[in-house]
């Protein structure tokens, strides 16, 4: 009787990637639902089109690889690059703002490196990064919660019709950054949004990433050095450089926790395992150096919010920081760390 | 000691135990085999011989293959009957190759070839329990199957720290140990005794998963008032492995490269313990062990004591097979097991477990997909090494990396593949990257062999070239010191014939002879020089050359001396005679000086033939003179006489530095000089040739 041979292990747990990548989605959930609540249909056309390019272009992409395009597109995680670009980006993108974005996370994000598992910058973020820089109004461009009607949101996004002064508003880390006369004090009460710490929808928003991010940590997603070293480094340079209330106030760390895409980048942007450093120490490492870099940005740099700036940056160091984080394998009299193999 | 809270290592899963199925009854007695399969490796290291030949009667536990190597253990008839074959045969092993094997057809009476008595340890020294543990072919029945008694030799002399029992057995599906454990652990703490008899350990520890709690009372009931400690660890997937054993309990790490031994720690499986007891207290060497029979295409799993040689597929069929149902049958447990290819292979020592396992129960593997790097197997690995980089290193086949991050310590558990979520054989990758790191290694040594021995080969042959050098030049000192020799004489020639004025010709026709035969063999080098322009070819004209210049300056020099010693020797004797002679030897010059203008003999010798012309002329004209004064001229004879003696007193002492240094260069020679000391050497003694040819030169006035 013939039976045909295989390596050991026999035998592997459920896991597999689809249902990871699933998991990640389902916990953009609650964010994607407190989003709507703001902002009406923008999340769901953003996050729609997204998907739909996204799939597309993947689908091109692999097929001019030459490589079989159901098994490529079955992992999900494209799937993944879309959604969390989609709530990236403001809601009311126009279509072409929006295919610029995921084209570009795609096609140069992804699949010129290789495909999965071999970008080194995080597609979504990569996206972003593009847009934001070309394309500086639009992208600056929120809307402001509860204004924009379906319809003359859907006229915006598909026919290019004008955006209304009047559906704009100033997100809080914007009108911090642009403050220079007010206390923080008037500075809020002027300010026709704002929430208890930040801007009602961002704080709401920003919360709703974070349970979707505990529920993927619950279910051991990730681990939770990144998210949180991240959490910590901007609590703490916030902390550090708190300047009070006056007009030159660098905001409290509250109001930075909270604010922009904080959550959104702890949990679902920086727990990215590619474009991230590999062991545990690396990626605490790895999350300090991001945490820290979007303090800087927010408070001395040019840009309101730096998510995206500050991971692309990590993305950088991720291999350097790999280098230098190696364990201590059993038996080893300690950890080998340094460029050079066998350096110790 | 044991270290208290217990340590822990990195890592570790917990699979699905599947233990239930199998441990519910006794240890069953499968019905004797018609024909056992007994393969002579069934251990680590190298086989046994065979010491038995087709057609012998064998009793049951008969030697029937000796171990001949150090690392090796012996083989044992596990039933009485006779041997009907040795060759391959069905193997379990990962490769489906079949391997040597003694076929056995028993005759059902399962004979002893002697009672033995049973015998009382304490009544034994160290070296004949030793003898015994090595004479029984008795190996570590964990499933690695070393052979123990080079576990207990060694080191283990002046007593060890620690000796750990491992009744662990983390694996899923395995339960023999535990059976084991339950129903003879009065036979297992026996063994343990020898082994602490042997060993002499400060500790004795006893480790079980906290899954097996019957097995943990029973061991603990049997122990009595022995100081062993019997440890319930946390179940926790691969905690039985040998250094995570002794992490857990000791809080020590085994340093990577070296051995448990090395830290004065032994660890014996439960099995091993008993086969220990079975072999010195009841003389029964190891035939048999417990195998667990499992996976849900038997309808009674269960425990077996079976006959090593036992064929899988009758046991299989004893636990009640559903053929339908086998999609594979896994030998030990499914993280570290293999799949077998051929169920008619035997069950041998490391056989701990068969999981015949349906498709719904092992599904065949599905498509990998790329790693995303999502760390679970850097979380799980027991090593702590980092499995995501060790699969990017070991695809892109950069061994260097691999053993930067430690992939020789990898102890392929299978952790790390388990929790894989894009299902990527991990360990596949691991072994193929060992296997390859293990080839080029080899590799590699073949090629530094290789260069060493083209190196030797070079070395060789410039010796040989130096040695030949050596021999020319030694010819051609030769060649001097008779060219040397040859002046002397005709010098001694020319003062003792003076009265005569007879210089032997004949010499100086042997050196003619030299010189134009030099000529030749320059010629000859040079054309072929013009053919083949090498080194080697280069040096042999220089030397030809030199030779030849050497023949020319000697003959000539002879020739000086002949034409001196006729202007030295008397005339009067025979006045015509040499009057003669004077003029035969100028045209002879005339002709050979003509003779070297056209062969384009170098300026030097030239000049020198030019000049014995010239003294050829003076000769004969002085002899004219001389002829012609006739008896006036008597007393030049005794004149030159006296002029001759400064010259052989100087041309003495020459010679002896000549000599000297001769001496000096063979002395350096033998002892091996360095080079540069040699060409010195050489060169003073060219020096003293020089001298000394100046010295015996007739010209030269000191």
């Amino acid at each position: 009787m013939y039976l045909p041979p295989k390596s050991s292990p026999h035998t592997t747990n459920k896991s597999s990637t689809q249902n990871l990548m699933l998991r990640v989605i389902l916990a953009t959930l609650p964010a994607f639902l407190v989003s709507s609540y703001f902002f009406g249909i923008g999340p769901a056309i953003n996050v729609a089109l997204c998907i739909i390019f996204a799939v597309s272009i993947e689908a091109f992409i692999v097929s001019l690889r030459k490589r079989p395009v159901s098994y490529a597109l079955k992992d999900g995680s494209v799937i993944v690059t879309a959604v969390l670009l989609g709530l990236a980006l403001p809601p009311f993108s126009s279509w072409w703002l929006v295919l610029i974005a995921i084209g570009f996370a795609v096609i140069f994000g992804k699949h010129l490196f290789g495909g999965l598992g071999q970008n080194p910058f995080n597609p979504a973020m990569l996206g972003y990064v593009v847009v934001l820089v070309s394309f500086p109004v639009a992208m600056t461009s929120w809307p402001a919660p509860q204004t924009v009607a379906s319809s003359d949101a859907l006229a915006h996004v598909f026919l290019g019709t004008p955006w209304l002064d009047a559906w704009s508003h100033a997100t809080v880390l914007d009108t911090l950054k642009n403050n220079h006369s007010l206390t923080l004090h008037e500075l809020w009460q002027d300010y026709p949004y704002s929430g208890w710490i930040s801007s009602n929808s961002s704080e709401w928003i920003n919360l709703a990433f974070l349970l979707g991010g505990l529920y993927l940590l619950y279910k051991r997603v990730f681990t939770w050095h990144a998210p949180v070293a991240m959490l910590l480094a901007l609590a703490l340079m916030s902390l550090i450089f708190w300047n009070g209330s006056g007009s030159a106030s660098n905001g409290s760390p509250l109001f930075h926790l909270f604010s922009g895409a904080t959550m959104l980048g702890a949990f679902f942007i920086i727990t990215d395992p590619v474009s991230s450093a590999t062991s545990n120490q690396g990626r605490f490492i790895f999350g300090l150096g991001v945490g820290v870099l979007v303090y800087i940005i927010r408070a001395w740099g040019g840009y309101p919010d730096a998510i995206a700036f500050s991971v692309l940056l990590m993305n950088l160091c991720a291999p350097t920081i790999d280098y230098f984080t190696r364990p201590r394998t059993y038996g080893q009299r300690k950890a080998k760390r340094g460029f050079n193999p066998g350096d110790n | 000691m044991t270290h208290w809270p217990l340590d822990k290592f990195h890592g570790g899963i917990h699979p699905p135990e599947n233990k239930s199925q199998s441990n519910q009854g006794n240890i069953q007695y499968p019905p004797l085999p018609k024909r056992l399969i007994v393969p002579v490796l069934q251990h680590a290291g190298q086989p046994a011989e065979p010491c038995v030949e087709i057609g012998n009667y064998v009793y049951k536990g008969q030697l029937i293959a000796q171990n001949m190597t150090a690392i090796s253990a012996s083989v044992h008839a596990p039933s009485s009957g006779t041997v009907t074959a040795i060759g391959p045969a069905p193997y379990p092993h990962q490769s489906g190759e079949p391997y040597l094997a003694i076929e056995i057809h028993t005759d059902g009476l399962d004979l002893w070839q002697e009672p033995t008595p049973e015998i009382n340890p304490s009544t034994l020294t160290s070296a004949e329990i030793f003898h015994i543990i090595q004479q029984s072919g008795i190996v570590g029945l964990g499933g690695a199957g070393f052979p123990t008694a080079i576990k207990l030799s060694g080191k283990i002399m002046s007593g060890i720290d620690s000796l750990i029992i491992n009744g662990t057995e983390c694996e899923p599906y395995i339960t023999a140990d535990d059976l084991l454990m339950r129903e003879r652990a009065d036979k297992i703490l026996a063994g343990v005794d020898i082994l602490v008899q042997l060993t002499r350990p400060k500790n004795v520890l006893i480790a079980t998963e906290d899954n097996k709690p019957e097995a943990l009372a029973s061991m603990q009931a049997a122990l009595g008032s022995r100081a062993y400690q019997v440890v319930s660890i946390p179940t926790l997937y691969p905690s039985g492995g040998e250094r995570q054993l002794i992490k857990i309990l000791t809080g020590q790490e085994v340093p990577s490269g070296s051995l448990p031994i090395d830290l004065g720690i032994i660890c014996q499986n439960v099995g091993t313990a008993e086969a220990i007891y079975n072999a010195v207290v009841l003389g029964r060497p190891l035939i048999s062990r417990v195998t667990t029979l499992t996976g849900t295409a038997l309808k009674q799993p269960m425990n077996v004591e079976c006959l090593l040689g036992t064929p899988i597929e009758e046991l299989l069929e004893f636990a009640g097979l559903d053929k339908q149902q086998l999609s594979k049958v896994i030998v030990g447990g499914p993280m570290m097991g293999f799949s077998l290819g051929n169920l008619a292979a035997p069950v041998i020592k490391t056989t701990n477990c068969l999981i015949a396992g349906t498709a719904q129960e092992f599904p065949s593997p599905e498509a990998a997909l790329p790693c995303i790097r999502c760390g679970e197997c850097e979380q799980v690995c027991p090593s702590n090494l980092l499995p995501q980089q060790l699969l990017f290193f070991a695809m892109g086949e950069q061994h260097e990396q691999l053993k930067a991050y430690n992939l020789p310590d990898c102890i392929e558990c299978g952790a790390c593949a388990y929790v894989c979520s894009s299902k990527i054989p991990l360990v596949q990758y691991y072994r193929a990257a060992k296997a390859d790191i293990r080839q080029h290694e080899q590799k590699m040594a073949k090629a530094e062999h290789a260069k060493q021995r083209y190196e030797l080969r070079q070395e060789r042959l410039r010796l040989e070239e130096e040695q030949k050098a050596a021999e020319r030049q030694a010819r051609n000192e030769r060649l001097a010191r008779v060219k040397a020799a040859q002046e002397q004489a005709a010098k001694q020639e020319a003062q003792q014939a003076q009265s005569t004025g007879s210089i032997s010709d004949d010499e100086l026709k042997h050196l003619k002879i030299a010189a134009s035969m030099a000529q030749v063999a320059l010629r000859k080098a040079e054309k072929q020089l013009a053919l083949h322009d090498t080194e080697a070819l280069q040096t042999q004209v220089a030397s030809l050359k030199d030779a030849a210049k050497q023949a020319q300056d000697a003959l000539a020099a002879a020739q000086a001396q002949l034409a001196q010693s006729w202007a030295t020797s008397s005339p009067a004797a025979a006045p015509d005679e040499a009057l003669k002679k004077a003029k035969i030897q100028l045209a002879m010059r005339r002709a050979a000086v003509k003779k070297a203008e056209k062969a384009e003999t170098d300026e030097a010798s030239l000049n020198s033939l030019r000049q014995a012309l010239q003294q050829a002329q003076q000769q004969l004209e002085q002899l004219n003179q001389t002829h012609a004064k006739a008896s006036s001229t008597e007393n030049t004879s005794t004149e030159q006489k006296t002029a001759a003696v400064p010259i052989s007193d100087a041309m003495k002492k020459a010679k002896i530095e000549l000599a000297m240094r001769r001496a000096a260069l063979k002395k350096a020679e033998k002892a091996g000089a360095s080079a540069d000391e040699l060409t010195q050497l050489q060169l003073a003694l060219s020096e003293a040739e020089k001298n000394l040819a100046q010295v015996s030169s007739p010209n030269n006035p000191g």
